[in-house]
């Protein structure tokens, strides 16, 4: 039913993506702006304040906001050109529905009756849990909230799940492992005030820019920085020690820097004894794990694993990061524990300067996996296999426990039931799984099969050209409410014009289908406001508790952390200090963990590691900054980074048109030739769909604890194409 | 008073925050006056960019035809007046740094002025205040001394020619006179040098 209803050049014709380079009517027109609008960016979990320039009601412009204190004015360029996507020629400004050859307009009050119909009669013939919801993590608070609420108790089934599967999940899992809480441990302020930074699998400079600038702060100090990367990024060019690992080599890695620890004498019982549990099993675990013995699989000298493992034992204050470099693994929730293990072995958390954290990718990356959107999770972060946790919220949403249901599919299951027939109607908000789900090919045959699929968005994603209605929602410039930053620090996102033509804020629409769908008394709602103060209640006594944050507080605070129990309560910047952790007894967890290989191993037919990641001037799967000229400009395609060692091999130079194929599909893309990366691997970025997509290639593994899919390590080939084919 | 910009390419990452905030100031028109290089992708990550200067005795003026090169009292080298400018290209042939554009069509020559209009009021110029890394910091010889660990370095020596600038290049403490060579090769970092360790 859901093929795509045109061919893609009719489609990219109606629908772009386009290029906008210019603010509407032009520079020469913009003249002076009637308000600056202080809000936040729109992608990453940086959250860089910054102000909209607003003229004619119309977003023209940007200006740095540099009394905020987290970037103090400082931006990447996705920041600065971001403006660019409001007054789109692409914008999506009335709903759609598809016919035999496109989309055509259709009313709202049709498009919303239709989605009623469509949704119940599946889910009248196959069971309630038939149809499924996908979310985002560039959602506000508000929204991420209303869409767990929405799937539960407005549509009825248990399949609710969000982006962030794809994004923080692994370090999610294994924080509330370990700690009994999933946020940064430190306020991003101790990344300059300590005296060694360890980052594992971070491209820093290019996916979290802002923080480049923490960590020369503490280097103008005097603090050491250690980088673990397969590629030699912008961050590693300086670094005091590079670690060029093999990629999925991690566990192996931590646990012989660990080892080296323990050997040295670094371990810091008296914390151990009296904050923690499980060392004993951790310190067996790593026994064998001597830097010699596993140099080889790691692919990094023991003498420089040994210098990793000094500098971490002779730092005073120390911070460990990590993002999706060791998460996107198989075992991702295992490499983030052995990274915790380290921290804890050595009492280096819950002190000024000194701690640990995940860098969030995306924009509500933090908040938006707290306010029940995630299959697994209810508001406040809490399990919804916890009975009590069930009880809580139920209480607070005054339905009884049994309304409630129970844990559902993650989104990558959720298309594997989709292609298998068990899910068939799909409503989605904020997730383009065509470009962002490994095997690219299996995703599109998976939404080929839906009977029935709505989308609300901003611009026709590649997903939603899938969809049989189309709903156009809001840019995150175009409704307030409130997003959680990389620091756990919640924010106040202001709403700089209101969303154009016929085109809603995503929560109204959201709220019009509750009540269709017959759940209008708990969805009664009339403003962003009003649902963040429900979602305060409700995570009153949880571990996400937001219940003490006001948005007038947001403001004079310039953010507030989270957790925050009481109106009084200033907020907590710091987590752990004086070795409290947030599992009942008080401790921390260690988990032993053993190194096990990558899914997917490279053998004679596929002999090269793919890894996969981000460039500075794109976003994600690009939905946005695809369609902004200026960003386009900088990083236009998608091109294979090799070393030349390996081009020699493969007889490439710089350039050259290349096939890389993996046992899913293939792709034909340019060489970009060059030193800074492991000869063993080549890198391609995944931002781009179709024929450009690098996630035609990787695999559908996912990590059994957390869901998250192995992005980071697939085995391909690759093979010089003639000129001839030049693409 | 007008501050002082320390260039710090050590420090850069290549993100062009810098070129893209400059395209984004008023009267530049969605045009950037200024650049960011790559050095030597092909064997390093090394980016750098190229703002303005303002040498104190700036070439670009002094080999102005039509004396559209103006310089502030406090030393800075303004954009050339478009009433004058002729469009000749001789200051963009004559800066040691590549800082002039050449508008042919229009017969002008634009170049980075250290955001005039934004400091002239006390404001920080746009490309330092987004500079995510530092490579690009606005400020005194003070601030710069108690903040950082290089030095900053004002007079280069270019064709056997010595410039003095009003902008400074922050240098690491060993390094004395530098030495502006157009082929000069890119000097390896200590994590290049590992990663190629690593790979024997
Ligand atoms: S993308 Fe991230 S780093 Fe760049 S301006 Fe936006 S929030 Fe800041």
């Amino acid at each position: 039913m859901a093929c795509v209803p045109a061919d893609e050049a009719s489609l990219i014709a109606a629908f772009g993506p386009h290029l906008a380079w210019e603010p509407p009517g032009g520079f020469a027109a913009r003249g002076t702006p009637d308000r600056a609008v202080k809000t936040h960016c729109c992608f990453c979990g940086q959250q860089c304040g910054v102000q909209l320039l607003v003229k004619d009601e119309r977003v023209v412009g940007v200006e740095p906001w540099e009394e905020f204190p987290f970037n103090q004015g400082k931006l990447c360029p996705k920041g600065i050109k971001r403006y660019l996507q409001n007054n789109h020629p692409d914008r999506l400004l009335q709903p759609l529905v598809r016919t035999g050859n496109g989309f055509a307009p259709i009313p709202w009050d049709e498009a919303l009756d239709q989605v009623v119909e469509r949704v119940r009669r599946i889910q009248a013939h196959h069971g309630p849990d038939a149809v499924a919801v996908l979310s985002g993590a560039s959602l506000t608070n508000e929204k991420a909230y209303l869409m767990g609420k929405f799937a539960r108790l407005a549509v009825g089934t248990r399949h609710i799940d969000y982006n962030g599967r794809l994004c923080m999940v692994a370090a999610g899992a294994a924080n509330l492992k370990a700690f009994g809480i999933d946020r940064a441990a430190n306020p991003w302020a101790d990344i300059a005030a300590t005296d060694l930074i360890l980052v594992l699998g971070a491209n820093v400079s290019e996916c979290s820019p802002i923080t480049t600038d923490y960590i020369w702060r503490a280097r103008d100090r005097g603090a050491r920085l250690v980088v673990v990367d397969p590629r030699l990024t912008p961050i590693a060019r300086t670094a005091d020690l590079y670690l060029p690992i093999r990629p999925g080599r991690d566990v192996a890695l931590l646990n012989a820097i660990l080892h080296e620890v323990i050997r040295l004498g670094g371990v810091d019982h008296a914390f151990v004894e009296a904050h923690t549990s499980g060392f004993s099993e951790v310190m067996e675990a790593v026994r064998d794990y001597a830097p010699e013995a596993v140099e080889r699989e790691v692919g990094i000298p023991a003498h420089r694993i040994r210098e990793a493992a000094v500098l971490w034992t002779q730092a005073p204050r120390t911070m460990l990061l990590h993002s999706r470099g060791i998460e996107h693994h198989t075992k991702g929730v295992e490499n983030v524990l052995s990274c915790i293990n380290l921290v804890l072995a050595t009492g280096k958390i819950g002190r000024a300067g000194c701690g640990y954290a995940t860098i969030t990718g995306q924009g509500n990356g933090q908040g938006a996996r707290e306010q029940g959107q995630r299959c697994n999770q209810l508001p406040g972060a809490r399990d919804v296999e916890n009975p009590e946790h069930r009880a809580a919220v139920a209480a607070a949403w005054g339905v009884p426990e049994s309304a409630i249901p129970r844990k559902g599919a993650t989104a990558p299951e959720i298309l594997e039931m989709i292609h298998r027939g068990e899910i068939r109607g799909l409503i989605s908000l904020c997730f383009n799984p065509l470009v962002s789900l490994p095997d690219a090919t299996f995703t599109r045959e998976a939404l080929e099969r839906l009977d029935f699929y709505v989308t609300i968005d901003f611009f026709l994603s590649e997903t939603a050209r899938h969809a049989d209605l189309v709903l156009p929602g809001s840019l995150q410039e175009e409704d307030e409410g409130t997003v959680t930053s990389v620091e756990g620090r919640v924010l106040h996102i202001r709403e700089a014009v209101p969303p154009p033509a016929e085109a809603r804020r995503d929560w109204e629409i959201i709220r019009d289908l509750a009540h269709r769908f017959g759940a209008a008394e708990l969805f009664d709602f009339h403003s962003s406001r009003a649902i963040f103060e429900e979602l305060r209640r409700v995570s009153r006594g949880s571990v996400a508790d937001y219940s003490g944050i006001t948005w007038e507080k947001i403001d004079e605070k310039m953010g507030v952390f989270w957790p925050c129990p009481d109106e009084a309560h200033p907020g907590t910047p710091r987590l752990f200090e004086g070795g409290r952790f947030y599992h009942a007894d008080g401790r921390a967890r260690f988990h032993a963990v053993a190194y096990r290989p990558p899914a997917e191993e490279v053998d004679d037919a596929y002999p090269i590691i793919l890894t996969t990641g981000r460039v500075v001037s794109q976003f994600l799967t690009g939905t946005q900054t695809r369609r902004i000229g200026p960003l386009v400009d900088l990083y236009p395609a998608p091109r294979v980074e090799m070393h030349p060692r390996l081009a020699a091999e493969l007889d490439v130079t710089d350039g050259d048109p290349v096939r890389v194929a993996s046992r899913r599909g293939s792709v034909d893309l340019l060489a970009h030739v060059v030193a800074t990366i492991r000869p063993d691997t080549v890198f391609i970025p995944y931002h781009w769909p179709g024929r450009r997509s690098a996630n035609r290639l990787t695999v559908r593994a996912y990590d059994p604890l957390s869901g998250i899919p192995e992005f980071k390590v697939a085995a391909v080939r690759i093979e010089r194409l003639p000129a001839v084919e030049r693409v | 008073m007008i501050g002082t910009l320390f260039v710090d390419p050590s420090r850069c990452i290549g993100c062009t925050a810098c070129v893209e905030a400059c395209s984004e100031c008023p009267g530049h028109g969605g045009e950037s006056m200024i650049h960011l290089d790559w050095l030597e992708r092909a064997s390093s990550v090394q980016t750098a960019p190229t703002v303005c200067m303002h040498c104190t005795e700036p070439a670009c003026a002094a080999v102005c035809p039509a004396d559209a090169i103006k310089i502030d009292p406090e030393g800075i080298v303004l954009s050339a007046l478009a009433e004058r400018c002729i469009g000749c290209g001789n200051c963009a042939l004559a800066c040691p740094f590549g800082v002039p554009i050449i508008h042919e069509a229009q017969a002008l020559m634009r170049k980075c002025d250290l955001c005039y209009d934004r400091t002239s009021v006390g404001r920080k110029p746009m490309c330092a205040t987004v500079c995510p890394s530092g490579a690009l910091f606005y400020g005194t010889q003070e601030e710069v001394a108690d903040l950082r660990r290089s030095r900053p370095q004002s007079h280069f020596v270019f064709g056997g020619e010595t410039v003095h600038t009003r902008n400074h290049l922050m240098v690491p403490l060993s390094v004395g006179t530098v030495t502006l060579e157009p082929d000069a090769t890119v000097s390896r970092s200590t994590a290049e040098q590992q990663l190629e360790e690593a790979l024997c």
